[in-house]
């Protein structure tokens, strides 16, 4: 088998994966080597493939041979597909390459279970070796370590990689008894403890020593399924924000989940992925991170799931109108950052730019704010925008047709005179 | 106080004159133009000779004032905004008349034009240092780009830090310049014309196995073409390994053996879209 075939089927099998971020590492270039990670706080996308999503790094698995048999998985034992290994050398001769011509920004490796975790990840340390030591590599490495790896081959990786990942996958416990059977929550996460607990000795190593050799320096990340089991959103995101709370994650990724095999305890093959959640997913982990949200004031017991028609940030701001109308001139970041429309840097901008003078509505536009949702809910010099009436029910139609156009549109379906209106 | 055309040679130095003389002179500019766009005009015109002491007080002033101004005034003239100088020229004058103080509000209207074309011009740049695409030729980096702003001075540093003990070019079709880097010094230059050679077998064989891997990592349930053109314009394209033709994958000694580099099971990304100008490498008979 040559290498354009292996990495056809070994790109395939990887590319469920949502992971493909360079961002978190800032190493500079060094004399003899080739690359650095420092292009931008935002990494560096190389290329969008056609479902919109950013290729930034080499995509690919070791191997997609696989001792496991999780339920949801293309790679699982029991499927009947075309299996391929990488060589170590071949891989870090494909990355090199590729990086050289400026396709890629580094290398996203990850694998099946070949034999057993260790040798598998002995595998994988064996190719990031040649990369790091004979190519002299220095650009971005995000490395998988695999659920039941030793302790010691993770300390390794770790200290090849830019990042590392263990996917959890299902976001629940029972999910995992059913469908991915050789898992365990605990194999899954003595890794992620692991991580964590050495990235923290690291950093205070590195005070110490300037040139103490640094352990996944763009920490950790994960993924979790959205849509194969019947989890709420709101426990897939108390269980991210608990993950951002007390494993330190960089990220949490959603995999909407694409079925690729029939089975009793999975959503039926023609079931359409639910992107729009992952969506709202997302939107709503943002909220996490920067915006200072916590996850139970998004959704409760009674509202366990977003809603599809405004993005949750809208819907809080709905459940919360004794909060509005902001004044632009006088609220703090944070107040800033709770109205729809202002993100990260317009409210920063807003900061700014009030210190010169007062801020009026026309100001707002140039500055970012999206005024077609944020016109509800400020002030500016305690003015609202001139004509505008609304109820708290016209309030929710004007920002669902303010979402509409940027939600997928659906297909148009030619009316029949003949069709009973039953059927 | 009279009003005034200036022209001048093109060069940020001779701009900065322009600013120089405008003050001596007491005049007040109502447009600044390159000699080689001079028309005849009814209004008073003067034309400004390139003083290296003039452009270097004008520039030691506004950093005085102002470091981030200076920066604008820098990046704000290789941007492709309309009267680019003139906007410049105004924000100059408020700085001198005003102070730094008015540069903290996005929304002024003599900052605005400027500070949005700026955006533009570090947005396009950023793009680029993910969408360049180089071809090893010969153990030589050779790259192709077509951007709007003059993007160059800007990718300098990212690249020669990348690929430090490489040798690369990168040609700008649009400005007709070209940034060369070798052992550890990098010029930028004017070039009037280039010309990609035809791949070698080695580099025809990455680019099929780069186009092979584009093709596949796209997950067809998830198609989305709205949402790859949002962040990846189609003036790019035209310069991106993956979007060119089958004739630019194959090799110039052994045209016959080649894999064709689409695959029958991923989505093969659309051709080029047609654009007006110089063709792509490979592409031309």
């Amino acid at each position: 088998m040559d290498v354009l075939e292996k990495l056809t089927i070994l790109t395939d099998a990887a590319k469920y994966d949502a992971a493909c971020t360079s961002s978190g590492g800032t190493r500079g270039s060094k004399k003899g080597y080739i690359g650095n990670t420092s292009s931008s706080v935002a990494g560096c996308c190389h290329s969008f493939s056609a479902d919109g999503r950013c290729v930034t790094l080499l995509k690919v698995l070791m191997t997609n041979c696989c001792v496991y048999d999780c339920k949801y998985c293309v790679n699982r034992r029991s499927n009947d597909t075309r299996r391929a290994t990488f060589t170590p050398e071949e891989l870090a001769d494909l990355t090199i390459n590729f990086y050289r011509r400026n396709y890629i920004e580094g290398l996203f490796l990850s694998s099946g279970v070949l034999r057993n975790p260790d040798y598998t990840t002995e595998r994988m340390i064996r190719a990031l070796r040649i990369l790091r030591e004979t190519y002299r590599f220095n650009g971005y490495i995000h490395a998988k370590a695999i659920p039941g790896t030793s302790p010691e081959l993770v300390e390794q990786l770790g200290l090849l990689a830019d990042r590392l990942s263990v996917n959890i996958e299902l976001p629940s416990e029972a999910g995992l008894r059913t469908l991915a059977p050789d898992k365990s929550k605990q194999a899954i996460l003595a890794p992620m403890r692991q991580i964590q607990t050495r990235n923290q000795q690291n950093k205070e190593e590195l005070v110490k020593y300037r040139h103490a050799p640094k352990f996944a320096p763009a920490g950790q990340s994960t993924q979790l399924i959205v849509g194969a089991t019947p989890d709420s959103d709101l426990h897939i995101l108390r269980l991210t924000q608990g993950l951002y709370d007390k494993y330190r994650l960089k990220r949490v990724f959603y995999s909407a989940y694409v079925p690729v095999v029939e089975h009793a305890l999975l959503p039926a093959k023609d079931v359409k992925p639910p992107l729009l959640r992952e969506h709202r997913l997302y939107q709503a982990d943002w909220l996490l991170r920067f915006y200072g949200f916590r996850a139970e004031e998004l959704l409760d017991n009674h509202h366990p799931d977003f809603d599809p028609r405004v993005d949750p940030k809208c819907s809080w701001a709905l459940n919360h109108l004794d909060f509005f109308p902001v004044e632009v001139n006088t609220a703090d970041y944070e107040a800033l950052l709770r109205v729809p429309g202002i993100g990260i840097t317009s409210a920063r901008r807003i900061l700014t730019a009030r210190r010169t003078g007062r801020l009026h509505l026309e100001d707002l536009r140039r500055m970012g704010v999206v005024m077609k949702r944020a016109q509800y809910f400020l002030t500016a010099s305690g003015k609202m925008p001139n004509g505008l009436r609304f109820t708290p029910d016209s309030l929710l139609r004007g920002l669902i047709a303010a979402e509409q156009p940027l939600l997928p549109q659906q297909e148009m379906v030619q009316l029949s005179l003949f069709d009973s209106a039953g059927a | 106080m009279t009003e005034m055309i200036y022209y001048y040679d093109g060069s940020f130095e001779g701009f900065l004159c322009c600013i120089f003389d405008s003050y001596a002179n007491k005049e007040i500019l109502t447009a600044i133009c390159r000699d080689e766009d001079a028309m005849p005009t009814l209004f008073a015109a003067r034309n400004i000779v390139t003083d290296q002491n003039h452009a270097n007080r004008v520039f030691r002033k506004i950093v005085k004032y102002s470091p981030y101004a200076a920066e604008l005034l820098r990046k704000g003239f290789l941007t492709c905004l309309p009267e680019k100088e003139l906007h410049l020229y105004r924000l100059v004058v408020k700085l001198l008349k005003e102070g730094p103080g008015f540069l903290r509000n996005f929304s002024d209207e003599a900052l605005y034009p400027v500070i949005t074309a700026v955006r533009h011009l570090n947005g396009e740049a950023h793009l680029l240092k993910g969408f360049i695409r180089f071809s090893e030729l010969g153990g030589v980096l050779g790259s192709e780009i077509e951007p709007k702003n003059r993007v160059l001075p800007i990718l300098r540093s990212h690249f020669c830090a990348r690929y430090r003990e490489e040798t690369f070019f990168i040609y700008d079709r649009t400005h007709k310049e070209a940034l060369f880097y070798a052992a550890g010094k990098a010029v930028i230059r004017p070039l009037e014309f280039f010309q990609m050679a035809p791949p070698d077998e080695t580099e025809a064989n990455y680019r099929i196995l780069w186009k092979r891997f584009y093709d596949t990592i796209a997950i067809k349930e998830r198609y989305n073409p709205k949402c790859r053109r949002t962040n990846m314009p189609k003036r790019y394209w035209g310069t991106m390994t993956e979007f060119q033709d089958e004739s630019y994958f194959k090799p110039q000694s052994s045209p016959a053996a080649v894999p064709t580099p689409g695959v029958p099971d991923g989505i093969s990304a659309p051709g080029i879209p047609p654009t007006p100008g110089p063709s792509a490498p490979g592409s031309a008979p």
